[in-house]
């Protein structure tokens, strides 16, 4: 039950997709962010598409899963594209009735916003569907590297982001297992209404902030036993490097945007 | 009977469909001490989760008290109440402020009385050697690690179960911490009435405390009988990597060495007894 949940939606592969260095990727999903908003017709919606479409095929996700990501956004897209439709003036009448009218333009651009966004939510999701949690963290401690200057701790938060995310499966291992030591002893995790289900959640969470902040103390202990300090030159297991292929993929991403965005 | 499984099989992970358990069948009789071995995963803490519908098994059957636990819409609270289960290290449940609140969380669930769930109260943390008027109003945080698990037994035990399931209660307690708790599971046995399930892998505190041992491997029951029976297997519980108790080895290793001496024997007197007959024979003999 508690265990079923996955945590980011990391599909493991070995594609083309999958093995691009994770900074790289970062920065072309900043790039293609950007020309998303900049982007003033149909035509380069069209042309992203096809891009998008490319990639889930080079990196053989099932596209179920991509568009599944979408569901949490539709009611957003909905929304938008329906305040548009009414609130938009301009262009010709197309209909009304008492009340209610609805222009061209009004349906033009709820239709455009609403692509806008649709596209926007399926290509970063790429990003965390092709690369790993770990790998991202790497990227982005890399990323913010030269931010250190101005004080910000980009190796530790990073650290951080890496051990909060090993541990999540740890601990929903012990709330599960909490959870079922209380129901041995009668607890009720599952009727009555929403402060007393609520109210019922105590026995399941202080014994878990307990366990979490003992791991954590232990954690803490063992890495600095290890001699570990945060913030000095840290070498890596795995280093990355820029190869032939990021570069290639780098020229595409920003000839793309760049088409795109004048199109 | 008490419990009864009946073709009981769990199945984990439904896509790799590894068996936790493989077709049990089992019962277990009011007033029994069940002692239960097995190493790491071999399906001994998934079997006495069954007990209390903690999980239920992917097919087969459980009886507790004449109550069938598998069918749909079963009233849990009461099969809880049966049966009492002991987590491996209890003490991680606790988290109420106080000692009386956190063993009261049960029979609160019960929906007892006030004066009822006091009485309970007392009488668990009298069972678990605890002061009620020393002990009742700390917090559980504060006390001792031993002192901490005797609260986490105490607030199963409020639930007056007719059954007690203990999964490696001695695990991480000192040897004078282990020689108390194996004290109170005996009181609970002999005084109370109490049918106990013990999950341990000191082989000392099975042949001592329980009447059958039940030993377990790749989910399936290998062995089941008296503590006598079952550690005349030796070849077969060194095979699931098992030791037989240090006192049982001594013996076996005299026999292997050519002596003429039994080895069914757990506790050290009776061994001192067998070895002291011997070693006069052999005088006679000489």
């Amino acid at each position: 039950m508690l265990t079923d949940i996955t945590i980011g939606q990391y599909v493991h592969g070995n594609s083309i997709v999958h093995i691009l260095d994770p900074r790289i990727k970062i920065i072309i999903t900043i790039i293609l962010i950007t020309s998303l908003f900049l982007i003033g017709n149909f035509w380069g919606f069209a042309i992203f598409l096809v891009f998008i479409l490319l990639i889930i095929k080079l990196s053989q996700l099932p596209v179920k899963k991509v568009l599944k990501g979408l569901k949490p956004i539709l009611f957003l897209v909905l929304l938008t594209v329906i305040l548009h439709i009414f609130m938009t003036r301009g262009g010709e009448l197309l209909f009304e009735w008492k009340f209610i009218r609805i222009e061209s333009e009004g349906l033009y651009t709820g239709t455009f916003m609403a692509s806008r966004i649709l596209l926007l939510i399926m290509f970063t999701s790429l990003l965390t569907l092709t690369t790993s949690p770990l790998k991202l963290t790497d990227g982005i401690e890399y990323i913010l590297k030269p931010l250190k200057r101005f004080g910000i701790p980009a190796s530790e938060i990073s650290m951080m982001m890496t051990i909060a995310l090993r541990f999540i499966p740890t601990l929903m291992e012990e709330a599960e297992k909490i959870m079922k030591a209380q129901k041995a002893r009668g607890a009720d995790f599952e009727s009555g209404n929403l402060i007393q289900r609520a109210k019922n959640l105590i026995p399941l969470l202080v014994p878990l902030f307990i366990s979490a902040f003992r791991r954590a103390d232990e954690l803490a202990l063992a890495m600095e036993s290890r001699c570990y300090q945060g913030g000095k030159e840290r070498t890596r297991l795995h280093v990355m490097k820029i190869k032939r292929r990021d570069v290639t993929a780098m020229i595409l991403s920003i000839a793309l945007a760049v088409t795109v965005s004048f199109f | 009977m008490l419990i009864e499984l009946k073709n009981v099989t769990h199945i984990y992970n439904q896509k790799q469909g590894i068996k936790a358990l493989d077709n049990i069948n089992l019962k277990i009789d009011e007033h029994d001490f069940i002692g239960i071995v097995g190493h790491t995963g071999s399906g001994k803490t998934t079997l006495v989760q069954m007990f209390n519908s903690l999980i239920k098994p992917t097919s087969g059957e459980i009886f507790v008290d004449g109550i069938k636990t598998t069918k749909k819409n079963v009233d849990l609270n009461r099969v809880r109440q049966i049966v009492g289960l002991v987590f491996q290290y209890p003490e991680h449940q606790l988290f109420e402020e106080t000692v009386y609140k956190d063993v009261a969380f049960g029979p609160n669930n019960l929906k007892l009385k006030k004066d009822e769930i006091d009485k309970r109260v007392k009488v668990a943390l009298d069972l678990a050697g605890l002061d009620f008027e020393e002990f009742k109003d700390r917090s559980p945080f504060n006390l001792s690690g031993g002192q901490q698990r005797r609260v986490a037994i105490a607030g199963v035990l409020a639930m007056r179960p007719r059954v007690l399931i203990l999964d490696e209660p001695s695990a991480g307690l000192d040897p004078q911490g282990r020689e108390k708790l194996k004290a109170l599971l005996k009181r609970l046995h002999k005084n109370y009435n109490i049918t106990i399930i013990l999950i341990s892998h000191r082989m000392e505190e099975i042949t001592q405390l329980s009447n059958r041992v039940i030993v377990m491997d790749h989910g399936k029951i290998v062995l089941n009988g008296s503590p006598k029976e079952v550690f005349s297997y030796k070849e077969k519980l060194e095979s699931l990597s098992l030791e037989l108790p240090e006192i049982t080895e001594i013996l076996f290793r005299l026999r292997e060495r050519g002596c003429d001496i039994r080895t069914d024997i757990f506790t050290v007197e009776e061994a001192v007894e067998e070895i002291t007959k011997l070693m006069g024979s052999q005088k006679d003999a000489n």
